[in-house]
């Protein structure tokens, strides 16, 4: 997608909502419809963060990028757009997924949690304090992505979902080992693994 | 991304006669490998029939006493679902051993039975791929192919099928079960579900088009030990380079199935015989034909060791 951007700038696409998309996909799909046609859009009502929200949009337009483009949340991030790096994570009814690799027209009625939901600067989630205070981040990029999967994680786990370091499917304990299985689709490229899982830890009531 | 025109479906029926609708069409289920291969233009649907809300998301217990699961139960509900835990081990196995606890949580288990391959050609579309634009040649053959097939390849593609959850389902003799655009129903062993290359690579699959995946049935239970074991080049989210999943009976006799080495899951039903013989027999047996290259000509080697670790995880 991002191929299509080049001829506008990163600023203008970040600023822009519906339209900015049409403009910006314009060169691509020319080829294929007449110019005065409008790439097919879908309308979609999701519940952000206890807010209702009906969106129009591109029918190629990611969950992700409806959060960030469309609902101007940014906390979820772009890392990799291809479900290879967990930057993107946000929690869809609970449950950790990457927002880079599902439609927004697919979560119609879904109720969404990104970072910005999980809690408030005058009011942390408690994964979110944890990190602060063991500095579980350097650049920070990937951190809202962590914190949302470490969320879902510590739910799965809680609700008995085995991982593949479980030495036994039915009794998963919880271990740092656990842990970092678990949070394996988090990818941190400043290295600040150690003190995520010490964060995680902490806030999960597991031995670090 | 090309443009595509996007609809809702609440029935296995709507779903069919929108695939009749739009021959060119695709059914979306977790999304996790179509939007991948979409945002790189490898795959350009013109339309998209969301199937997430079929209600095909339920595991039920059979009158012969297997399990059916339904095409959208997502990876993560399949694994840890206390009748495949207790019960089929090698499939939770299988399952958690592949991609991350976010893709699991909405990879289903048709996606991921259908899910394509990784050759790193087949990715660059700058670059021949007979499975990617037919006819245009294979760039693995002469390429970077340490990671490809050396079982059942053809000189016009050496891919391998990605999937660990679909070498377990081999491995248990699972059925395919679906519905045609035109309402028929069918179901496919799978042993004859995935397609060898041949000279057709780019037709991976038994299934026709618009024909839509409605469950896997499981046979029931065949007791004994189960394992799944993947080799890979880092420790978690990383795809196999041989994995075998394996069922091994007290009295010597079993199963096993390997992934990495070809355009399906790989099991060869007339090396189980030698099961008893122990892993170098079976090996021999499996890996007879092999046709490999000097990158991936490891793979004999790590498919036969893999498989004694196997036996040896099975005796502990
Ligand atoms: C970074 C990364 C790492 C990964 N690592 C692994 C790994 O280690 N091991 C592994 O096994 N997998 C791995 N995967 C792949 C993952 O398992 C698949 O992407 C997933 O299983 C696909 O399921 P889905 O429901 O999202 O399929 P979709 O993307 O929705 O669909 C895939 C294909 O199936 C078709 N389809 C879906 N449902 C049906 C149906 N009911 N009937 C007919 N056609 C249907 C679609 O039209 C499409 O062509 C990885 C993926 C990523 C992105
Ligand atoms: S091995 Fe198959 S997928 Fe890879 S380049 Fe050759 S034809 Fe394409
Ligand atoms: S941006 Fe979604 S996984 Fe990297
Ligand atoms: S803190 Fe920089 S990528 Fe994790």
């Amino acid at each position: 997608m991002d191929e299509d951007f080049i001829p506008v700038s990163r600023r203008g696409i970040l600023a822009g909502g519906v339209a900015t998309a049409t403009i910006a996909t314009a060169p691509a799909s020319a080829q294929d419809s007449p110019q005065d046609r409008p790439p097919p859009s879908a309308t979609t009502r999701l519940k952000v963060n206890g807010r209702t929200m009906t969106l129009t949009v591109d029918t190629r337009t990611t969950l992700l990028d409806a959060l960030r483009e469309h609902a101007h949340l940014t906390g979820a991030k772009k890392g990799c757009d291809h479900g290879q790096c967990g930057a993107c994570t946000v929690l869809v009814a609970g449950r950790r997924i990457n927002s880079c690799l599902t439609l927004a027209a697919m979560h119609d009625g879904d109720e969404i949690t990104t970072i910005e939901g999980l809690g408030r600067p005058d009011d942390l989630h408690p994964l979110q304090a944890a990190f602060v205070a063991h500095d579980s981040y350097q650049c920070g990029y990937c951190t809202p992505g962590q914190i949302c999967s470490a969320a879902g994680m510590l739910a799965e786990l809680k609700a008995g979902v085995p991982s593949h370091v479980s030495a036994d499917l039915d009794d998963p304990r919880a271990t740092a080992d656990e842990v970092r299985e678990r949070m394996s689709g988090n990818i941190c490229r400043c290295g600040a693994y150690s003190n995520i899982i010490e964060a995680i830890s902490e806030v999960g009531g597991i031995k670090a | 991304m090309k443009p595509f025109t996007y609809e809702r479906v609440a029935t296995p029926a709507e779903a069919a006669a929108a695939a009749l609708k739009n021959p060119k069409a695709r059914f979306i289920a977790g999304g996790t490998n179509l939007l991948d291969l979409m945002k790189l233009e490898i795959e350009v649907p013109p339309h998209l029939i969301d199937i997430n809300r079929l209600g095909l998301d339920k595991i039920k217990e059979t009158d012969q006493g297997g399990l059916r699961i339904g095409a959208l139960v997502r990876n993560t509900d399949l694994a840890a679902d206390r009748r495949v835990r207790k019960d089929y081990a090698v499939l939770s196995r299988a399952l958690l051993s592949g991609a991350s606890g976010q893709l699991r949580n909405k990879a289903t288990t048709a996606g991921n039975l259908l899910q394509r391959t990784r050759c790193p050609y087949f990715y660059d579309p700058t670059m021949p791929c007979n499975k990617r634009a037919p006819g245009s040649g294979c760039s693995a053959l002469q390429g970077f192919n340490r990671n490809l097939a050396i079982l059942g390849t053809s000189d016009q593609c050496i891919a391998t099928h990605p999937s660990d959850m679909a070498v377990a389902m081999r491995l248990l003799d699972a059925t395919v079960e679906t519905v045609h655009a035109d309402g028929r129903t069918r179901a496919i062993p799978i042993a004859s579900f995935h397609r060898l290359p041949g000279t057709t690579p780019h037709i991976e699959t038994d299934l026709a088009p618009g024909e839509l995946i409605t469950a896997v049935v499981l046979p029931p239970p065949l007791g004994g030990t189960h394992i799944y074991r993947k080799v890979r080049d880092r420790a978690s989210y990383a795809f196999a380079l041989v994995s075998v999943a394996a069922v091994l009976q007290r009295d010597g006799t079993g199963r096993a199935a390997f992934g990495g080495l070809a355009h399906k899951p790989w099991r060869v039903e007339a090396a189980e015989a030698r099961m008893a013989q122990g892993p170098k027999a079976v090996a021999d047996a499996v890996l007879a034909g092999a046709r490999t290259t000097p990158q991936n000509a490891f793979k004999t080697v790590l498919a036969e060791r893999t498989l004694a670790a196997v036996f040896e995880q099975a005796r502990a």
